[in-house]
């Protein structure tokens, strides 16, 4: 049994004038000691997927008009708040983008992580700060630092500290949004190192959203791409960079200024990100697609498994489907 | 990238200096910078949050007053330039910055934020030859003219940073600072802008100071790449050269510490350990020093000399030749 | 255009064109606010075409019809010189409210000049003007209104200035406060790298974009403007009879309040209701250029 399986999510948010479909359709699964990149642009539907699993929508305008989230087995889904304010902190965790909003500016640092520990273990005080400092020197802070508040603390050392927040009840999914994308290179590759590690000694499983694959290539073990509120590609690393099969994914990988290699010219994607009010139909990314046929723009795409474990969501691929069967 | 240009220097850097006076006592911005600049080149300023690159480009174009040493443009001392005078050089240094949505009055449409510069300056005789203007301009940037009654939030980040750029060649400059232009863009549509960036170069013979954070796309569009560090300089040289062969200890670890979209290539990573010092009343001595895996004691002390150590190659560092084994 | 955030949707509120259709239908949709501009059209409109509802003339005296009980002819009955109320009310609303819509413009133009110029150009000017407007802002509004009105005189132009300069002090730390948000805003250094001057500035860019807390105020200081016009012609300032105004013929009313109660109430009244109205206006507006983000 995977440790987390969302079927058929669909996420869309209700407002007075329209609606936005923010997730549509996607399916994934993963393992113990996995971790998932999922990749994407702005409006793609990744923070929107990590809230759904969490359950942190606003609810109105957020509304999950379809499918299940299993975890353990489970569809979180259909749980009641008391057991899922259970689950967040304990088991599952999330980590966002900007440190300096996630830490309570008042609140002292060990305190803060000593709370998420008293919240899911039942020990005194002392004991939970114990546990805190501890977990400061996980992450590569003197525990004497504790005591201190967070404006204390640099852009690395906060994201760090968050960290230390996420993962002191040893949880067994990691939410991470774009948690490094606020910091300075030399912190991030810092950061990232140290999250690599802490993965490996606690085995925990991550869900890493970003847009940047670089990043994806040292931290991840599957990929999927979204693209408006689609998975429209799914594969582990050797799959997605080295065989490279949906136009979109291409096209992410022809946008990206290479440090390996010298172009003259780079070859962005033409136009624009969809409105995810308005949606295209047929294949969503059809309008910019240089490969675009007739069948694009009136037909969804199904989801093909064009080599095992490797799934591209493109008429492209429709044939050699047809040829294996 | 180098082809030909009007080979002159249009831009000369001397020692300048940019300090702030906080409640916590001086913060040296920029330090001591001094380079010269080729028409039609580009020239990359790269570093972290701190390094003061943000500052450089804006005491260049006078946007901040320099507290120490020149600016030459084009022959001409603009250093201390007011009023009038510093009015008019704005037709030939102009600046695009990072944040599209910030750096446009949200209660300004298409139109008029691209025709300030010339309503400004008085450039069109009527409302009709602004209005061409402007839509000429539009069209130079890939905007469609229907949008020239758009506001800017209605717009994506990429068509919000196109304004941008059409306003700042408005007046037709020669010499235009991009502050971090893409930064803010999502990945698809910062290669178009780059691509627009670079076409108009060619076209116009700009001469651009690109700063940015992000390597490698300041490896694709820069001739010259200058690295700085807590306002210092730490390295300067050609784009190529710069990847091909670091000589800063900062410049390495800040190489390897970039995410490469690419599995199949190992690299050894150079962690650099601890965190920045402060650029507020710096003490003596290289200011990369607490970081850096090489220090010695002189590093502590005096503050390198910015060297010529290999032809078209400056790097500020005691202990460059050593490192790189460079007398060998 | 993708609105997935609340910060997409809190920018797109941010434009003259775009805010004011938004709040425009916010407004709408704001029942006690349509009832109060209801309210308030009828006040004002009937103010304006006094002549034309009353035949009668607002100064003419029949003192044998003084005190006359309520009827068709009277519906506010009459005062102690027989001058019909209701006529004088009519009129009255007039003075008052143009008094109250001056001095309230006037003092919006004056703390707009001083509070943006103080906040943008900083240094001592702005020491020195925003101290002054410390001291003036420790002065209750209708002190400060009376005590220029006793400095200056009485009579609709000074009254104007009275009010105002009572009104000056709290504008002025609005604007003051709202410029401060915008200076540090990037597309004034924008303007600026363009060759644009600070006055410029000031004008295209600062004001357009301070608008919105500034049509707050006035909608809310226009009900302090007509009750502080009343109030200083019910304290014998303001404005002299035989001009009428609703604060004069209350005060007049007043000792009559025993024996003759419509004087007194039905000046009260409509006063009451006029102030009602525009503050429902003003709840309404604030409401509808709020950028709320929930629906």
């Amino acid at each position: 049994m995977s440790l987390l399986e969302i079927n058929n999510l669909e996420v869309q948010y209700v407002m007075t004038d329209e609606t936005i479909h923010a997730v549509n359709n996607i399916s994934f699964s993963l393992e113990k000691g996995e971790c998932l990149g999922l990749v994407g642009e702005t409006g793609a539907g990744k923070t929107t997927t990590a809230l759904s699993i969490l359950r942190l929508l606003a609810s109105p305008p957020a509304k999950t008009v379809n499918g299940e989230i299993l975890y353990k087995g489970q569809d979180i889904l259909k749980l009641r708040e008391k057991e899922m304010r259970e689950i967040r902190g304990d088991e599952i965790t999330m980590i966002f983008q900007d440190p300096m909003t996630s830490l309570n500016p008042v609140k002292r640092v060990g305190d803060q992580i000593a709370e998420v520990i008293m919240q899911h273990r039942h020990c005194s005080k002392t004991e939970a700060f114990r546990l805190a400092c501890d977990m400061l020197n996980q992450v590569g802070i003197r525990d004497e630092r504790a005591t201190e508040f967070p404006h204390q603390f640099s852009g690395g050392m906060k994201q760090r500290v968050v960290i230390a927040m996420a993962l002191a009840c040893q949880p067994n999914l990691l939410l991470a949004d774009e948690p490094t994308t606020a910091l300075d290179v030399t912190i991030q590759a810092q950061v990232v190192e140290m999250m690599i590690a802490l993965r490996k000694q606690y085995q925990m499983s991550m869900i890493f959203i970003t847009h940047d694959l670089g990043l994806v290539a040292d931290i991840c073990d599957k990929v999927a791409i979204m693209y408006a509120g689609e998975i429209v590609e799914y594969g582990n690393l050797e799959d997605i960079y080295l065989r490279t099969s949906h136009p979109y994914t291409v096209g992410l990988f022809g946008s990206i200024p290479s440090l390996s290699k010298d172009v003259d010219r780079l070859s962005p994607i033409q136009g624009l990100p969809p409105n995810p009010a308005k949606l295209p139909t047929g294949c969503k990314f059809h309008t910019r697609c240089e490969r675009a046929s007739e069948k694009c723009s009136c037909d969804e795409p199904l989801f093909h498994e064009i080599e095992p474990g490797h799934f591209v969501r493109c008429h492209l691929f429709d044939q050699e489907e047809h040829d294996d069967g | 990238m180098a082809e030909q240009r009007n080979d002159r220097d249009l831009l000369e850097i001397k020692n300048l200096k940019k300090y702030f006076t906080t409640n916590r006592g001086v913060l040296h911005a920029v330090d001591d910078v001094s380079f010269t600049l080729r028409q039609g080149r580009t020239l990359g300023v790269v570093g972290e949050s701190g390094c003061g690159k943000s500052t450089l480009g804006k005491t260049i174009l006078g946007l901040l007053d320099a507290t120490d040493g020149s600016v030459i443009f084009d022959g001409e001392d603009v250093t201390h330039l007011k009023g009038r005078a510093w009015k008019e050089k704005r037709k030939s240094m102009q600046m695009i910055f990072q944040d599209p949505m910030a750096s446009l009055d949200p209660r300004y449409t298409v139109m008029t934020l691209i025709a300030e510069p010339l309503k400004i300056f008085g450039v069109c005789r009527s409302k009709i030859e602004l209005e061409e203007k402007v839509r000429e301009l539009m069209q130079t940037v890939g905007l469609d003219e229907h949008l020239a009654n758009r506001f800017p939030h209605e717009l994506d980040g990429g068509r919000r940073q196109r304004i941008g750029i059409a306003r700042a060649l408005a007046l037709d400059p020669r010499f235009i600072v991009c502050d971090e232009p893409v930064s803010a863009l999502d990945v698809s549509i910062q290669a178009q802008v780059l691509n627009l960036l670079q076409d108009l170069q060619v076209e116009k013979n700009l001469t651009y100071i690109f700063v940015t954070h992000n390597m490698s796309v300041v490896k694709h569009i820069s001739d010259n790449i200058l690295v700085m560090y807590l306002g210092c300089m730490a390295e300067m040289c050609q784009s190529k050269e710069l990847f091909r062969k670091p000589l800063h200890p900062y410049t390495k670890g800040l190489l390897s510490a970039i995410p490469i979209p690419d599995i199949t290539v190992k690299r050894e990573r150079i962690i650099m350990t601890g965190e920045l010092s402060s650029p507020i009343n710096p003490k003596p001595g290289c200011r990369f020093a607490s970081r850096c895996p090489y220090t010695k004691d002189i590093c502590t002390k005096e503050t390198p000399a910015w060297k010529e150590e290999l032809p078209d190659h400056f790097v500020a560092c005691h202990c460059c030749r050593e490192i790189n084994q460079l007398d060998k | 255009m993708m609105e997935t955030t609340a910060l997409d949707r809190k920018k797109r509120l941010n434009t003259t064109s775009g805010q004011f259709r938004i709040a425009l239908r916010q407004f709408r949709r704001n029942k006690i606010a349509v009832v109060g501009i209801i309210i308030f059209l009828i006040i004002v409109l009937s103010c304006v075409f006094a002549d034309k509802i009353s035949a009668y003339d607002y100064a003419a005296q029949d003192i044998r019809n003084k005190f006359a009980p309520l009827s068709m002819e009277h519906p506010f009955g009459t005062d102690q010189f027989g001058r019909d109320v209701f006529t004088r009310m009519l009129y009255g609303g007039r003075i008052s409210l143009v008094v109250a819509f001056s001095a309230v413009l006037l003092s919006a133009a004056v703390a707009v000049l001083l509070g943006t110029t103080a906040a943008f150009f900083g240094k001592a000017y702005e020491m020195i003007v925003m101290r002054i407007i410390d001291i003036l802002q420790s002065i209750p509004g209708l002190l400060l209104a009376a005590a220029v009105s006793t400095a200056i005189g009485t009579g609709i132009q000074n009254s104007i200035i009275a009010i105002a300069i009572g009104q000056l002090a709290n504008t002025t730390r609005l604007m003051y406060s709202a410029t401060l948000t915008v200076k540090n805003q990037e597309y004034l250094e924008a303007a600026r790298a363009c060759g644009a001057s600070k006055t410029r500035i000031i004008f295209h860019h600062v004001i357009k974009n301070i608008l919105a807390p500034l049509i707050v105020q006035v909608t809310s200081r226009l009900g302090s403007g007509i009750t502080q016009i009343a109030s200083l012609s019910f304290l014998g300032l303001g404005v002299m009879p035989p001009t009428p105004e609703w604060g004069s013929i209350l005060n007049a009313g007043k000792q009559y309040m025993r024996s003759y109660w419509p004087l007194v109430t039905f000046p009260g009244l409509v006063i009451a209701l006029t102030l009602i109205s525009v503050s429902f206006i003003g709840d309404g507006i604030r409401d509808a250029v709020d950028p709320r983000l929930k629906r």
